[in-house]
């Protein structure tokens, strides 16, 4: 593997999913939000040093979209290694409010209008 | 499984985790969506980047493609926190109209959505508008104006772009941050008045 800036970019983060490209699990999406699981639970393997900087960034609840920018890695690559954390229960995600076309949520719909116009 | 029962459970002495929602920003290529995402967004726009060959080619491997050069695609978003329990999420989509593959991904679950168009050339966000439509995907469509100038009312631009007399056309400057917050508002005006119904 080379380490230039042409192909670099696109190697090297996914050298840290192991070539992987496909999340084992669906259930993230750019706005789900992850926790690290404070203590650890017992057993868990030792992360390795990519996971650690995830695992301090997501301290605190934060979006995939927001962590992947934070990290300055892929959303693809950042989902495989998310995968790899809440396998391991290292995390805990949390889906999007569900958006259903044909029923609507007035009160959450309200609750957005009302943050906005105390913007 | 392991990980649907570690969904949504808080950990003790974290803030659990807040209820996310998000509205996309779409229009043509350079027509100020990144500019709109900031002005309203409580964050400096975040910028993520996939590697073009993964996202659309469906590559399941990477192994013999070191040599590819990898194209990337950029998506900007901003954040508005709207309570402890609730926070949205504003995307930028990709312009460029060979990256559309993108916005399904990005259009599932979204509240609505934004279009935004240049005043001076609105052709460049009729794709957004016939994306939004054929997918019966709700949308505001919002005139940036040129240095803050609209030459034309608004219904001008509805009847240039076809529009159905239901889309709200709202004039905007996207720099401003009132002014995009207003044009967030009239979206979810639209969303309201169609869940009352």
């Amino acid at each position: 593997m080379t380490d230039s800036d042409a192909s670099g970019r696109l190697v090297r983060p996914f050298a840290l999913t192991g070539g992987r490209t496909r999340p084992s699990r669906a259930d993230f999406t750019l706005i789900t939000t992850v926790t690290a699981v404070d203590p650890p639970p017992e057993g868990a393997p030792r992360p390795q040093a990519e996971q650690t900087r995830i695992l301090r960034r997501c301290a605190r609840p934060v979006a995939v979209a927001e962590l992947a920018a934070l990290l300055d890695l892929p959303v693809s690559v950042v989902v495989i290694m998310l995968c790899d954390l809440l396998e391991e229960g290292l995390i805990t995600a949390r889906p999007p409010r569900p958006v259903l076309p044909r029923s609507p949520d007035l009160d959450l719909l309200q609750k957005v209008r009302e943050g906005l116009g105390r913007l | 499984m392991a990980g649907s029962d570690a969904l949504a459970t808080g950990t003790a002495g974290v803030p659990a985790a807040p209820d996310t929602v998000k509205i996309l920003i779409a229009g043509g290529f350079g027509v100020g969506k990144t500019t709109m995402v900031g002005s309203v967004s409580e964050i400096t726009p975040l910028r993520t980047e996939e590697p073009l060959t993964v996202a659309g080619l469906g590559v399941d491997d990477l192994a013999g493609i070191e040599e590819k050069r990898a194209t990337t695609v950029a998506m900007d978003f901003g954040r508005i926190t709207i309570s402890d329990e609730l926070v949205l999420y504003l995307f930028g989509t990709p312009g460029q109209q060979r990256f559309w593959f993108m916005w399904n991904d990005l259009a599932v679950g979204a509240l609505g959505a934004v279009v935004l168009i240049d005043v001076r050339r609105p052709e460049s966000s009729f794709a957004a508008v016939d994306f939004f439509e054929r997918r019966h995907i709700p949308f505001v469509v919002a005139v940036n104006g040129f240095d803050g100038r609209h030459p034309y009312p608004a219904e001008d631009i509805r009847e240039s772009l076809a529009l159905p007399p239901d889309v709200p056309v709202v004039l905007c400057d996207a720099r401003r941050r009132e002014s995009s917050r207003d044009v967030l508002i009239a979206l979810l005006d639209l969303l309201i008045a169609a869940a009352v119904d």
